[in-house]
């Protein structure tokens, strides 16, 4: 589904990777790894298109994504560094939100169910400033269950989440994955998959 | 896809709502720039009838420059704008849409005050309607032209400043027309028409390339 052809990032002068060539199937999970700052999350910021490569071609589905753009850009969840959720809104309004941007049509009451299956029960009205980092983590988190996008990309989904989220983060991703979606994700832990593959990516070597 | 620009101009009001001091700062920034000329120039009517029309139009300028460096900084910070721009939405729109929330939110309320303002500079009862229609059309143009502006800086160190070197000089055409029209009608109300038609004119102009352009230029900040 998505092929990555002879890719080299550059950021500034430093070149990060080069002739990186990958081709993913549907249901497979790709696990990048790497040093710090060996260039995860500029890959799959070019992965999702928020990046330019400095040579390389992205196909998805056989076409280019340049060209696919905002075709490209709706089959696809990123999930980046920051939790790109709005401190004064509440978790019910921020999730709506993000619904209706993504073309979704969500009811009010999946996401009353989502953020309640995330471990959010009785936070649903509060801003999310109030909420702890984890929680806040999490609000954000709770997009992936309402998503119908194919490819997921997810930078370092683990860190501030306790075991009870880690665990039904990974459900999340086993499901993705065994309904026939694309996950990449970068973290230093392992990731066990109840079904589908597990590719691995090593940068910086 | 309208229902994506509702989206973007509601949730941007409604967070608006719920921190209010950045509304009401332009609101009285403007209302205390415009106060200042009568006190520090002369309280004489005929002096403050040709200072009038530049001098709110000044403001003005000012005081939408003051709210363009938040347009998109502060979704920027807590990623929200990473996401607007993966949506799969065109992005223009999406541009449209804060653009719209921020013109209703610090360039509408000008235009309202607009009345006051124009009693202490002594401006007749036409003069005065006539800037609320000349702020009307340009005010919108100001927050235009400045959201491309905003977006080009977006991200660098000390770029508020650079923004007002950058966005200024593109205002020189709306001081103009815009100042222009208070001044003429005081002569004959006849006389505003080609000022105002122009300014019109530039507004279109704006609201067809400025989206366009401030969307191009936000995936190139974002990067």
């Amino acid at each position: 589904m998505l092929e990555v052809m002879q890719l080299e990032c550059r950021r500034g002068d430093r070149r990060l990777f080069t002739d990186l060539n990958f081709s993913l199937s549907a249901g497979t999970l790709l696990h990048v790894r790497g040093r710090n700052g060996s260039g995860k999350t500029t890959l799959l910021r070019t992965l999702c298109g928020l990046f330019t490569p400095e040579h390389g071609k992205l196909l998805w589905r056989g076409e280019s994504i340049q060209q696919l753009g905002d075709d490209y850009r709706r089959e696809v969840l990123y999930f980046g560094h920051l939790n790109g959720i709005k401190g004064d809104l509440t978790g019910i309004e921020n999730l709506s939100i993000a619904a209706t941007l993504a073309g979704n049509s969500v009811s009010q009451s999946n996401i009353w169910a989502a953020l309640a299956r995330i471990g959010l029960t009785g936070f649903e009205d509060l801003p999310t400033r109030m909420l702890s980092q984890g929680q806040k983590k999490r609000v954000a988190l709770a997009r992936l269950m309402l998503s119908t996008a194919p490819l997921w990309i997810l930078d370092e989904p683990f860190t501030a989440l306790d075991v009870d989220a880690v665990a039904l983060l990974q459900t999340l991703i086993s499901d993705h994955i065994a309904a026939g979606g694309l996950a990449i994700l970068t973290t230093h832990q392992a990731v066990p998959l109840t079904s589908g593959q597990v590719a691995h990516l090593d940068l910086g070597d | 896809m309208l229902r994506s620009f509702w989206c973007i101009l509601t949730r941007d009001l409604t967070l608006a709502l719920r921190r209010r001091t950045d509304v009401l700062t332009t609101l009285f920034f403007f209302v205390i720039v415009v106060s200042l000329f009568p006190l520090g120039v002369s309280t004489e009517q005929q002096i403050l009838r040709i200072l009038g029309p530049g001098v709110v139009w000044v403001a003005a300028l000012l005081a939408s420059m003051l709210a363009l460096e938040r347009l998109f900084a502060a979704d920027y910070d807590d990623g929200t704008l990473e996401q607007l721009l993966l949506t799969g939405q065109p992005l223009a729109l999406l541009v449209l849409g804060k653009i719209t929330a921020h013109w209703l939110l610090t360039g509408l309320p000008l235009v309202l005050i607009a009345p006051l303002v124009g009693m202490q500079y002594h401006l007749t009862d036409t003069a005065i309607g006539v800037m609320m229609i000349a702020l009307l059309i340009g005010t919108p143009i100001l927050s235009l032209i400045g959201a491309i502006g905003a977006a080009l800086t977006l991200g660098l160190r000390g770029g508020g400043i650079l923004l007002s070197l950058l966005i200024l000089p593109l205002y020189i055409p709306v001081l103009i027309y815009g100042a222009g029209a208070i001044e003429v009608s005081v002569i004959d109300l006849s006389n505003t028409q080609p000022y105002l038609t122009l300014l019109g004119a530039f507004l279109l102009v704006a609201l067809i390339f400025a989206p366009v352009a401030a969307a191009a230029a936000l995936r190139i900040s974002i990067e």
